[in-house]
């Protein structure tokens, strides 16, 4: 599959090392995807990375993805400008099952930029909104500068079939929200964990210490879903570059049920 | 202090705890009320009290010279407030400022350490509490050392 040119419409800054960029292709061209699916995106000369769409999976005419500059393709997809073209591969790898979690509570943890992933899907999930019971967003950040979307998060908030509960590791004055890990909201959220369905993405550290918490409310392994993330290079199950035990992050990932791959998640370097 | 046995019962912390000890811890704590921005108590103070927080947010801080105060952690509606009441030195280890108005049950912790010397039993029991609470800070503040979203992670 090679890339397609979709051109920069719009670059928001979200946070000092992070930006969502807006694309939208240069010729006609719907482009249907599935929350928690990612494309590889590549830079022109530099290369290219696997990244998650962020957008509205109702909007398949654009696509938003938010990039945190970590190294060289990360940062170069950072300082593209309106008008820049990028490469785009898409869309691959396993979904958020939104519609099995049809008719349950659902419980959205992120932490960092592992909100990305997960924007889509809470998107689906307040676009379906009679089909689901209660819905909670638990979102973690380092710092108050380092959230996401913040307007988003003020909407989201503002709703009432919606608990939102943010929370940084430090802050200093002027900040009057939670602080504390995000785990430490687990036990205040709004849900019954029997028919409770959880969607994690953040930090592999973070996403351990968070299913712990679900299962010590009375969510079953089994009832949660983790995105993983591994260094890709073909992103269609060819070259190995993805593997974790005896799964392919980039085709049978990146969402897993956790039940499914817990004992692989214990082992280091796998 | 009928009503401080009432919540007491009701709350998670105290669960199974029996009838008549709800009733003498009760008998220990008192109503109290924090403007938002007051300190409900400094670092280095004498610990001689517990708060159950009824309503509210309170901000645990570290002064860092240099940088003023660094919230660590925020304590909200139904958490439990500081245990360095029960274990030497009894000083308090962080400044907490209410952040919000702040509505607490205060236990006055020298009365409950007394009716614990006279019941052993009573003070098992609230060992047993406490320790799971500083157990379930200590996890987080873990969590937390290990900065999970810093750069490279
Ligand atoms: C399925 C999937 C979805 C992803 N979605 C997103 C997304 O929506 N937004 C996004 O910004 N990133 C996302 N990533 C991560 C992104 O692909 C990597 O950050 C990127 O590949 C790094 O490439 P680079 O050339 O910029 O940095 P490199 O030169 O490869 O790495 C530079 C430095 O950054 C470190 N690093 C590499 N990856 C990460 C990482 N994920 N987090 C922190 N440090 C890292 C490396 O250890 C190295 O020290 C996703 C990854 C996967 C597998
Ligand atoms: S990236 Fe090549 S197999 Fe997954």
């Amino acid at each position: 599959m090679v890339p397609r040119p979709w051109r920069v419409v719009r670059v928001r800054r979200e946070t000092h090392d992070t930006k969502t960029l807006e694309l939208e292709p240069t010729e006609p061209l719907s482009f249907p995807f599935q929350p928690g699916q990612f494309n590889m995106l590549y830079v022109f000369g530099i290369g290219e990375v696997p990244i998650s769409i962020s957008g509205d999976p109702q909007e398949p005419h654009r696509l938003v993805h938010t990039v945190r500059a970590v190294g060289a393709v990360t940062r170069a997809l950072c300082s593209l400008k309106r008008g820049d073209v990028v490469g785009v591969r898409g869309p691959f790898g396993s979904a958020w099952p939104v519609e099995e979690a049809e008719g349950h509570d659902v419980v959205i943890v992120a932490g960092g930029i592992g909100l990305a992933p997960l924007r889509p899907a809470l998107h689906h999930v307040l676009a379906n909104r009679g089909k689901y019971g209660n819905v909670v967003l638990l979102y973690g950040a380092r710092t108050p500068r380092d959230l996401l979307y913040r307007k988003e998060l003020e909407r989201w908030r503002g709703r009432f079939d919606l608990q939102v509960e943010v929370t940084v590791d430090s802050a200093g004055e002027g900040w009057y929200g939670h602080v504390g890990v995000v785990t430490t909201l687990i036990p205040r959220a709004d849900f019954d964990p029997a028919e409770t369905v959880a969607w994690v993405c953040g930090p592999e550290i973070m996403m351990r210490f968070t299913v712990q918490a679900l299962r010590e409310r009375g969510v079953s392994p089994e009832d949660v879903y983790i995105s993983m993330e591994r260094n890709m290079k073909c992103a269609v199950g060819f070259c190995g570059h993805c593997q974790f035990g005896p799964e392919f992050v980039c085709k049978d990932g990146p969402v897993f049920r956790f039940a499914e791959i817990e004992r692989f998640f214990r082992v280091r370097e796998v | 202090m009928t009503a401080a046995k009432d919540l007491l019962a009701g709350h998670p912390f105290f669960r199974d705890l029996d009838e008549r000890y709800l009733e003498l811890i009760a008998g220990c704590g008192r109503n109290v009320k924090y403007n938002a921005g007051e300190y409900i108590f400094r670092e280095g103070d004498v610990s001689d009290a517990f708060y159950l927080i009824r309503y509210g947010r309170v901000a645990l801080e570290v002064h860092v010279p240099g940088r003023g105060p660094v919230v660590i952690e925020t304590l909200n509606e139904g958490d439990v407030l500081s245990w360095s009441w029960l274990v030497p030195p009894y000083r308090k280890q962080f400044d907490a400022r209410a952040l919000t108005l702040v509505r607490a049950l205060a236990f006055d912790g020298e009365c409950i350490l007394k009716k614990c010397e006279e019941d052993p039993r009573l003070g098992y029991e609230l060992l047993r509490r406490f320790i799971q609470l500083v157990g379930r800070r200590l996890q987080a503040t873990r969590m937390q050392i290990l900065d999970v979203f810093g750069q490279g992670k």
